[in-house]
């Protein structure tokens, strides 16, 4: 019961009416809200104020220039004439290279981790797999230039060449000395594998467990169950997860300037060195003689925030619709 | 009249009429065929599994090992020396790395939290869903681009780089991700609290700040640190604002050295020692990262201890 | 009923003892009316929740409010402290006079109002972030500078507000630890202490043992039964039986209608409406 019990407790404060003229609290809530709305609105105050500074420090290139911009491939600073198609073809091919091993790899560890994986593995894995994502990219390009070139010039390229006699085909053509669209197609791969890999786990876990018992029910093996309840189910989320590491290869600059070889040049092998337009930016910006050479190289900035919005837009919305097609 | 709307069939596994003839018709020798087309995939998403860590491990070791090399006192203590001399270090980057940090969590820290306020306040609101997607898509952008942005507006007009530049570029990339986390904290925090505090008499705003917001602060201190682990490795924007700067320099309005750029400018010379130098950077830039991350964790711990009951 | 005129506006309030005027059985209708409903409608977005209610609480009583699940109770309650205005698409029609004065009148702010009436919850919702003092001090710090207690003012409230609700010897050596260290019975009697702290008029209480063992049930019934010398209490509950131990009147409410106010006793054993009566001898819930 009650410890000795204790005196009522007067009135602490003035007796008052509860009619309190305007009161500091309704000044202080209207400021709150205007101050929270004002700082969240510096949010797309900031995205066009980066639109707007890009495009003006690349129009006089692109205005010079028009579509050629995009498909010359003369890119001389000295005589004043800027194309940029091989950066724009070394973005494409060393972001496929890098989807095309990454996504085998990231939806097979995703589909292990979430399906396979002894529960002791499950945490320790995972984190390591998402550590890869923690790294620096200015890491991943020393390691890249330092480790991983040598070892192709001294071990791979020369094995494909020689050992399997595959140097005449044009994707392995050309004299190899490390830097190449393929080391820069690996170090990519790396990078993206964390994304695809965590969208791929969450849309995964995300398939209701209705589907995977109703193909097991059926004598499905677990595999067949993957193969045909559950990754369908998923399948956009995945494409999404896919379609967002294309997203961050594709702006992809300081691993890649490193290991890419950054030469002007289109070509069908593997081997040879080559642009992206990431890299080309980070390479040429501190010997950038001219006004007309600065703003070719923001002009190509202006084009890479273009096509990286189109494309993570892309991405986000196809793992929103998985999320949707949850609820039965 | 309208035309009725189709029912979608509901999905279905797409062999599911092959697996009841497969079950009719299926002899011993089929089943066991399809369980070791099972066994078989299954190994390889675990092979996959492995693939996958193995750079990472690859990358761990061969880092610890070149740089634990070069990582002594003097790296921390002294400025650059020319290539051939011994006893450099990089402590202008790794002080510049810091003040960068400093300038862009200055920015990006109030920015995030007022905007993660709103956002977990005013949800479902239309102005509030295009702010959370704008915010998405500010954080997909290549930070080059960020760096390009900092550049024309902070560095071509006044002509010179600086840290500034560097640390507005960086705090850009910063706000979504401070952002993100603040409101996904502050919706943790259940209405129950709101409701006590109002109850109480406390105005909204200061139920917003006093309740929920130093509820949720354990986590969001949490974000706000990984958000800061995320942005001291990145070099791209850096290149374009704070530049790089081979003396000691902590003013912030001129350039100023920052620990990637180092490794960066390093990695592409020919010299060996300063190769040995970048792997030293490289290494106390992921123990930067990974202290940071660490100590985020340690945020969300209560404040209080367990107490008995 | 007939609601007592309230006291004049000019009349301090300090100076007329609650329960002067109150004859010894605690029902009478003789005592100074602290709150009365008026007509209140109570609305989510379209749908009336809160039909047409009047009805006024005496001082020195506790009054119960019981009915089945989702007849506006609770609704209510919200009412009475205008907390069911801070959910989007609310909307409350009709008055409450607070001691005479409506609170939803035109210049009255919800703020004001609400430090004059306390609330507590089915769920005890002690800060986490405070300690124990810093929890029953929290309502202190809405006052208005002047009339701000000083620190050992403060300190002698919470002391009291603690032995109030039996806290004050089980936490009187750890004041600044966390308040959710304490258990689920404690952190109740937690919350009605730092309701209690800014001497509110009316205490409204939301279910407040619903989440709590027998023996906190117990505790915190006793609390109210004491309390009602000092402060009027309303308290929403679905436990019958509960009503019937703690309270001095009781309403009974359906699908948002105020079916019957009666004391007690006569709610228990003759109510008038049969619809009442189905209610408390279990034929629905």
């Amino acid at each position: 019961m009650t410890d000795g019990v204790a005196a009522p407790i007067p009135p602490a404060t003035r007796a008052e009416a509860p009619e309190i003229r305007i009161e500091a609290s309704a000044i202080g809530d209207r400021l709150y809200r205007w101050i929270t709305t004002g700082f969240a609105l510096i949010i797309p105050a900031l995205l066009l104020l980066i639109a707007v500074e890009v495009f003006v420090a690349g129009w006089p290139a692109l205005s010079k220039f028009g579509v050629s911009f995009l498909t010359s491939s003369e890119w001389d600073a000295v005589n004043g004439k800027f194309g940029a198609a091989p950066a724009i073809f070394g973005t494409l091919v060393s972001s496929a290279i890098a989807l095309i091993i990454a996504t085998p790899l990231a939806v097979g560890v995703a589909i292990f981790l979430s399906e396979f994986a002894p529960r002791w593995i499950r945490q320790p894995l995972a984190f390591l797999v998402d550590l890869l994502a923690a790294i620096p990219s200015v890491v991943y390009g020393l390691w890249g230039l330092l480790v991983l070139l040598p070892m192709l010039r001294q071990h791979f390229m020369p094995f494909v060449k020689d050992t399997l006699h595959l140097g005449n085909f044009a994707l392995f053509s050309g004299p190899a000395y490390g830097p190449s669209m393929i080391a820069a197609g690996l170090i990519l791969a790396i990078m993206v594998l964390p994304y695809i890999s965590a969208v791929t786990r969450e849309v995964l876990l995300a398939v209701p467990r209705s589907q995977r018992e109703a193909a097991l029910a059926l004598g499905a093996t677990r595999w067949e169950m993957i193969r045909d309840a559950v990754v369908p189910y998923a399948k956009s989320g995945i494409i999404g997860g896919i379609i967002l590491g294309l997203g961050r290869a594709l702006g992809e600059t300081m691993a890649v300037t490193m290991v890419i070889g950054n030469r002007h040049e289109i070509s069908s092998s593997l081997f040879q060195p080559g642009y992206t337009m990431a890299s080309l930016i980070a390479n040429e910006f501190s010997e950038a003689t001219n006004d007309l050479h600065l703003s070719a190289l923001m002009g190509i900035g202006a084009v890479l925030f273009v096509v990286t919005i189109i494309v993570n837009t892309i991405a986000r919305w196809l793992v929103w619709q998985t999320g949707r097609n949850k609820a039965p | 009249m309208t035309a009725p709307t189709i029912a979608r069939a509901p999905r279905r596994p797409a062999s599911h009429r092959s697996y009841r003839d497969m079950l009719a018709t299926s002899t011993a020798r089929t089943l066991s065929r399809r369980r070791v087309v099972s066994h078989i995939m299954i190994g390889l998403t675990c092979i996959a599994a492995v693939v996958a860590t193995l750079p990472l491990l690859f990358i761990l070791t061969h880092l610890a090992k070149q740089g634990a090399a070069s990582v002594n006192w003097n790296f921390f203590t002294k400025m650059p020396v020319p290539t051939g001399e011994l006893g450099g270090g990089m402590a202008n980057a790794i002080v510049g790395t810091g003040i960068i940090l400093v300038i862009a969590s200055l920015i990006g820290l109030p920015v995030g939290m007022g905007a993660g306020l709103y956002l977990a306040e005013q949800r479902g609101t239309k102005l509030a869903n295009i702010v959370r997607f704008l915010s998405d898509v500010l954080n997909g952008l290549p930070s080059i681009v960020l760096g390009i942005f900092g550049w024309q507006l902070l560095v071509r007009p006044f002509k010179h780089f600086s840290a500034l530049a560097g640390g507005v570029a960086l705090a850009a990339m910063m706000i979504p991700l401070v952002t993100r986390a603040t409101e996904e904290m502050i919706r943790l925090v259940p209405v129950s609290m709101r409701e006590a505090a109002l109850a109480l008499g406390y105005s909204r705003w200061r139920t917003s700040l006093s309740v929920v917001l130093r509820t949720a602060l354990p986590g969001i201190v949490t974000g706000a640190l990984m958000a800061i682990a995320r942005i001291a490795g990145e070099t791209a924007p850096l290149i374009f604002t704070a530049f790089g700067n081979s003396f000691w320099s902590v003013s912030p309005t001129q350039p100023i050295a920052a620990l990637p750029m180092q490794i960066y400018t390093y990695a592409l010379t020919p010299y060996d020692d300063w190769h040995a130098q970048a792997w030293a950077g490289a290494l106390v830039l992921l123990g930067l990262v990974f202290v940071i991350s660490v100590a985020a964790r340690f945020a969300t711990r209560s404040r209080f201890g367990l107490g008995g009951d | 009923m007939a609601i007592p005129i309230s006291v004049a506006d000019d009349q301090d309030l300090e100076t007329v003892s609650p329960v002067t005027n109150a004859s010894t059985d605690p029902t009478a209708e003789n005592g100074r009316v602290t709150i009365a409903a008026e007509s209140l409608d109570a609305y989510f977005g379209a749908t009336r929740v809160v039909r047409d209610i009047s009805f006024g609480v005496h001082s020195g009583q506790v009054t119960a409010i019981i009915g089945p699940s989702g007849c506006g109770k609770s609704t209510l309650l919200r009412c009475l402290n205008r907390m069911h205005e801070t959910v989007p698409t609310a909307r409350v029609e009709g008055e409450v006079r607070l001691e005479g004065k409506d609170i939803y009148g035109p210049s009255v702010s919800a703020t004001g109002v609400r430090r004059h009436i306390g609330m507590v919850f089915q769920r005890p919702t002690p800060f986490p972030t405070m300690s124990i003092r810093d929890n029953v001090a929290a309502g202190l710090k809405t006052l208005p500078r002047a009339d701000r207690p000083s620190r050992d003012d403060t300190n002698d409230l919470i002391e009291r507000a603690l032995k109030r609700t039996a806290l004050w010897d089980e936490v009187k050596d750890r004041l600044n630890a966390s308040a959710i260290a304490l258990s689920g019975g404690q952190q109740q009697r937690l919350c009605i202490a730092r309701a209690l702290a800014t001497s509110p008029k009316v205490l409204l209480l939301d279910e407040p043992t619903a989440s709590l063992d027998p023996l906190s049930t117990q505790r915190v019934e006793e609390l109210v039964y004491e309390l009602r010398a000092e402060v009027t209490i309303i308290i929403v509950t679905h436990n019958m039986q509960q009503a019937a131990r703690i309270s001095d009147r009781t309403v009974f409410m359906l699908a948002g209608e105020m079916i019957e106010y009666l004391p007690t006793n006569a709610m228990f054993t003759a109510p008038k409406d049969p619809r009442t009566e189905a209610y408390i001898t279990g034929r629905f819930g």
